[in-house]
């Protein structure tokens, strides 16, 4: 069973169409990345999956929950990390994992926080309000809330969006190593290519709403003819019609 | 009926609130200053009033009567509605709202905070009334319990009324929030009796669950009776009007999700 499923998914809105019919699965244990330009369709896309949004058309399905008629099932098991969707900057870290754990019915609450906090060399942090943490530590904290509930289905949007080099690739290790310990399957949005190279076991390159490319980042690269997985990206991104 | 799992999620909502509390010495502040100053310029007002004797005494008890009740109101509208306004302000309700938390759950969660902001902005200007002008609202005995049930479940649906329409037209409807109930303050007939106002606006107040509560204080503090019949009215029209903003606001979160609203809130 496919931990995402979906199928013929569309959103409009008025006249503007801004997903066009999309279809695509998430296996357990996949790295996923949704790739386009800005208006590609990518958040819209993840809005929906979330229930944020609800599909003009098509069905979405996680972990064999319909997500029109059973998003809360659904949601209980999956979590979503964004540096543009913020966590409350004047509750601490602990304070904050504290709700989500609690939101999420997370057993063993002060444990996970604390498991979360080393992981994610946050432990140092834990009495801090959020809002004076730097941007790694802030995304750090936004991927603990993220991983909370152990997620069967995480959903991340630009995760290293603002993070120095050296930052970003260490959450790129431990995303791969978390991947690769629990399962999960993970669903990404991302503009930095080499993050998706690194990864992502399968690509979707999203253009004006509609899945214009789709495959490993290597079988992309073989059959476009290019060297890097960017290259593909500005031929398909720049392409008419 | 609420499961476990539905008081843990409340729980989650009115603990991330209490610990923002904790951090914020003004908000806490802000609580007591509005009821605090209404008792203050209308404490003293019928003190003045009551100095003249003849019939300006016995006022001078409905009018701080008058201010302790609704303040409760303001108290419990501004409760729920700014901690709904607390998550657009931190840009976390999209984390709220992709969590398992049911959207009633986030309402009881609201209607809590009403409570405890009612409570701690109340408390402080029950006790100045005793200390400066030797008033005691409880001295009117359990019926005030009543009074003040009936006007918090008033802030409580105007609150919900505020929210959807925040979710339909974005934070830019956010001063709502402060000025809503002050819009309802001459049709509730705080001061003075519904039959002093026009005859064409007298439908609009006795649609009100206010009018009915101040008619019956009226009555319990000048001997006309206990107010029962009153607050029977002002309960009836509290359910009625709860009943209406929730499915309002049902309403609204469809459509925001249908038109993707949810997505830039607060923006």
């Amino acid at each position: 069973m496919a931990a995402i499923r979906v199928e013929g998914l569309s959103k409009r809105y008025g006249r503007v169409t801004a997903v066009a019919g999309i279809s695509f699965t998430v296996a357990a244990g996949e790295i996923v990345a949704l790739l386009g330009g800005n208006g590609a369709g990518k958040t819209t896309t993840l809005a929906m999956l979330l229930g944020l949004v609800l599909p003009s058309a098509g069905r979405i399905e996680i972990l064999g929950h319909d997500m029109a008629r059973d998003r809360f099932a659904a949601l209980a098991r999956m979590n979503f990390a964004s540096p543009y969707v913020a966590l409350p900057a004047r509750l601490s870290v602990a304070e904050n994992l504290r709700v989500y754990g609690h939101l999420y019915g997370v057993a063993g609450l002060e444990r996970r926080i604390r498991e979360l906090a080393g992981e994610l060399d946050l432990l140092a942090f834990l009495d801090r309000p959020a809002g004076t943490l730097s941007a790694g530590q802030k995304t750090r904290l936004a991927l603990a809330k993220a991983l909370i509930n152990r997620p069967a289905v995480l959903l991340l949007d630009e995760p290293t969006a603002s993070l120095d080099p050296d930052t970003a690739d260490r959450l790129r290790t431990w995303l791969a190593a978390y991947r690769a310990a629990s399962g999960c399957a993970i669903l990404l949005a991302s503009h930095n290519m080499t993050e998706v190279e690194r990864l992502c076991d399968e690509t979707l390159i999203l253009r004006r709403g509609v899945i214009v490319a789709r495959g490993s980042p290597a079988a992309l690269r073989a059959r476009f003819g290019r060297e890097t997985l960017e290259d593909v990206f500005l031929a398909v991104a720049r392409a008419d019609g | 009926m609420a499961g476990a799992g539905s008081l843990r999620r409340i729980w989650a909502l009115v603990y991330r609130h209490l610990a923002l509390y904790r951090r914020s010495w003004p908000r806490l502040l802000d609580f007591a200053y509005g009821p605090v100053l209404q008792l203050l310029i209308w404490g003293f007002t019928a003190r003045f009033l009551a100095g003249h004797g003849g019939a300006f005494a016995g006022v001078a008890g409905l009018l701080i009567a008058g201010v302790l009740l609704w303040e409760a109101a303001l108290a419990s509208q501004l409760g729920f509605s700014v901690s709904f306004l607390e998550e657009i302000w931190s840009r976390n309700l999209g984390h709220l709202l992709v969590s398992p938390l049911r959207p009633w759950e986030l309402i009881a969660a609201l209607i809590v905070m009403s409570v405890l902001r009612l409570l701690a902005g109340m408390m402080p200007a029950i006790l100045l009334a005793f200390l400066l002008y030797a008033f005691d609202i409880f001295a009117l005995g359990p019926v005030v319990l009543l009074l003040y049930a009936n006007l918090a479940m008033m802030g409580w649906w105007v609150a919900l009324g505020v929210v959807a329409f925040i979710l339909r037209h974005g934070a830019g409807a956010e001063g709502l929030v402060w000025t809503v109930m002050f819009g309802l303050t001459p049709l509730s007939a705080v001061f003075y009796p519904v039959s002093a106002l026009p005859a064409g606006l007298r439908p609009f107040a006795w649609a009100l669950p206010s009018a009915h509560v101040f008619e019956g204080l009226r009555a319990a503090m000048l001997g006309g009776g206990n107010g029962a019949r009153d607050l029977a009215f002002a309960f009836g029209l509290n359910l009625a009007w709860l009943l209406a903003m929730a499915l309002l606001f049902r309403r609204e979160l469809n459509a925001a999700r249908h038109g993707g609203a949810l997505v830039s809130l607060g923006e």
